[in-house]
């Protein structure tokens, strides 16, 4: 049969049906959470799971040796010896994986997406290494091998760090990454006359900030917490602290110590998600829709 | 490396343009993997001239458009602009602005910031960059949605938006890649006019892709119809409609139907009835030939003799299209919706050929296997 050729010819018709459903409002519907059984006993167990240690370790740090309530533990923490160095250490540490991170996943990841899109599976293989591999791993075949002036400064650990953070950033930042039209967007912005660098800046990195403040958030919790490679290389970070501080004289004070750094992560990011919503909702507010 | 507008013109005001730049594209070549995107494509685009490219999807029209915006590099060929070779210049030094089909505003910033953007990457003034977008904005209708994210507009208003942002840098040549193809019909033919209006009043080179060809032909000054990284044909709506260089031009652009039929010198004989064969299309030696028959070449009167029955009746507004087979061809036919009234589904139809000559092409037979 011969057949009936315009590949278009039926634009006309498209064109009569009015786009309803573009264009309707769509409604916004309250769900009501309806009673489960189920979904009572699995939150309870859940939250049991998780709270019940911290709550233990919060009425332990919040006793005297003599079990009752006190702030005493808490109190004497930052006089404890070696607490300060630690906890400073801790941090310049985490700072510093933190920039070195960002420094490198960063544009790796930007560009893996824009230019070697293919070499994402392998990016993600590669990525999760780490966590296959067991830092004493790491760490045991790195000391050996790593010159002696490397050795003697903490911010070899940060390097290693930057190893032991890969998979989170790199899943936070290819979600980002992921959520937005990169490759349509830097198009767009290098046909309008901005180079690399302000296409990085100006384009990509403000739309990646929940991604890069969720990546910096995951880095500083695993940082502050890590124990093996910082213990290994010998240098008394906080966790490392926790476990060499005499218990004899007070085990109040090393709980207090954990606790502090559970909190502390936790009010991190607290505050990281408050910017981030604040940020949001400003830029609502200067668009006059709230 | 040479460089186009090393720093990048001071716009002046909108609207007062004098004039575009001429384009010419010299024996493209983009070869990716074992497909030829580009074949030897040449074309020369005049200052201040609307072209579209049409084709089908991976006929490489959007590659050209690539290419000129200097997102990919050419395997071979030049590109020039007013006669200057800018193939190897990166794209942030092309001047030239950027429509894309996803819209592609900066979710970042408001539309105000996203006309500013281009502004501010040619180091203008804040106050005047703000200014400048917003005289834009104003332009393309949107001066009460300078504030707006691209969140809070719908497809209509961002590809404005998206618009307003590639006019405001004044560029050397806009680059159209399928703007309208994500918006609904409403907004499509809205927008359509007001970019066509625009264009006009900016007097700016403009190169159209789209895979619509009735986008194509209502627009464009002229038609490039591209097939596997080559150009087709290249003229006017009009003559493009009419005077169809090949068959697949003929069959892409508009609708027609295609009839087998026997070729008789240079004449073609379709349903017992003689043609004269247009153009120069070698078909020596062959008999067996498909007639591209048009809509409006075809005249139909009920008869319960006739050789088809209608098999199809689509009311399209003044006219109605009806669809009959004769035989084992559908043809289609447009006719008068009043005259259409009385013919239904199956009613016997007599056909006969109205136009002074046919295109033909060699007979593909769409009942054999492959």
């Amino acid at each position: 049969m011969a057949s009936v050729s315009g590949p278009l010819g039926g634009l006309a018709f498209e064109e009569a049906i009015p786009d309803i459903l573009g264009e309707a409002p769509t409604p916004r519907r309250r769900r009501r959470l309806r009673f489960r059984p189920w979904r009572v006993i699995i939150m309870t167990l859940a939250g049991a799971y998780f709270l019940l240690p911290i709550y233990g370790g919060l009425k332990f740090s919040l006793e005297d040796l003599n079990g009752r309530f006190s702030f005493e533990a808490i109190q004497n923490l930052p006089s404890a010896p070696g607490f300060s160095d630690a906890f400073w250490l801790s941090m310049r540490l985490a700072l510093a994986t933190l920039v070195v991170s960002t420094l490198l996943m960063v544009p790796t990841t930007i560009y893996v997406h824009l230019r070697l899109p293919r070499m994402r599976r392998v990016m993600e293989f590669v990525t999760i290494l780490p966590i296959v591999i067991p830092p004493i791993v790491i760490i045991a075949g790195v000391l050996p091998a790593a010159p002696l002036w490397a050795k003697s400064s903490p911010y070899l650990l940060s390097f290693l760090y930057v190893i032991l953070v890969m998979p989170f950033i790199y899943r936070s930042l290819d979600a980002g990454l992921s959520a937005i039209d990169l490759k349509t967007l830097v198009e767009a912005s290098r046909s309008l006359g901005g180079n690399w660098l302000r296409t990085m800046t100006s384009v990509i990195l403000p739309n990646l900030r929940s991604a890069l403040l969720s990546a910096m958030v995951l880095t500083l919790a695993l940082v502050l917490g890590e124990f093996t490679m910082a213990s290994l290389d010998l240098w008394t970070t906080i966790p490392v602290w926790i476990t060499q501080f005499n218990t004899s004289s007070n085990g109040h004070i090393q709980v207090a110590a954990s606790m502090l750094g559970l909190v502390g992560t936790w009010v991190f990011l607290t505050i990281i998600v408050s910017i981030d919503r604040s940020e949001s909702r400003r830029s609502r507010r200067k668009a006059g829709t709230l | 490396m040479t460089h186009v507008n090393e720093a990048p013109t001071t716009p002046s005001t909108p609207g007062q343009r004098s004039g575009g730049s001429k384009v010419e594209l010299d024996r493209l070549v983009r070869v990716y993997g074992s497909v030829r995107a580009l074949n030897g494509f040449s074309l020369t685009i005049e200052p201040g001239e609307f072209i579209a490219l049409l084709g089908p999807s991976g006929c490489g029209k959007t590659t050209v458009l690539r290419q000129l915006a200097g997102f990919e590099q050419l395997d071979s060929g030049r590109v020039l602009v007013n006669g200057q070779d800018i193939s190897n210049v990166s794209a942030q030094k092309r001047d030239m602005g950027m429509v894309f089909q996803s819209y592609s505003l900066f979710p970042n910033m408001n539309a105000l910031n996203n006309v500013a953007f281009g502004l501010r990457m040619r180091h203008q003034r804040s106050a005047q960059r703000l200014k400048k977008a917003a005289e834009v904005l104003e332009m393309v209708g949107l001066s009460d949605q300078t504030k707006k994210y691209p969140h809070q507009m719908s497809g209509g208003q961002q590809q404005r938006v998206a618009l307003a942002r590639a006019l405001a840098i004044e560029p050397q040549v806009l680059l159209l890649d399928e703007p309208l193809s994500a918006l609904d019909a409403k907004v499509r033919a809205e927008l359509r006019d007001q970019i066509r209006l625009l264009q006009k009043r900016l007097a700016i080179t403009t190169i159209f892709v789209t895979h619509d060809q009735e986008e194509a032909l209502s627009m464009a000054d002229r038609v490039c119809v591209m097939s596997k990284g080559r150009i087709e044909q290249t003229a006017t709506p009009a003559v493009l409609y009419r005077h169809p260089n090949t068959a697949f031009v003929a069959q892409f652009v508009g609708v027609s139907s295609r009839v087998p039929s026997r070729l008789i010198g240079r004449e073609v004989e379709i349903f017992n009835q003689r043609c004269a064969v247009r153009g120069d299309e070698d078909l020596a030696g062959r008999s067996d030939v498909d007639a591209i028959l048009r809509p409006e070449d075809v005249a139909i009167a009920a008869d319960a003799s006739g050789i088809g029955f209608v098999t199809h009746k689509s009311f399209l507004g003044a006219t109605t299209r009806l669809v009959v087979q004769v035989g084992e061809t559908s043809v289609r036919v447009d006719i008068r919706s009043d005259d259409a009234e009385d013919l239904e589904f199956g009613d016997r139809v007599n056909v006969k050929i109205i136009a002074r000559d046919v295109l033909v092409a060699p007979h593909v037979d769409a009942t054999a296997t492959p």
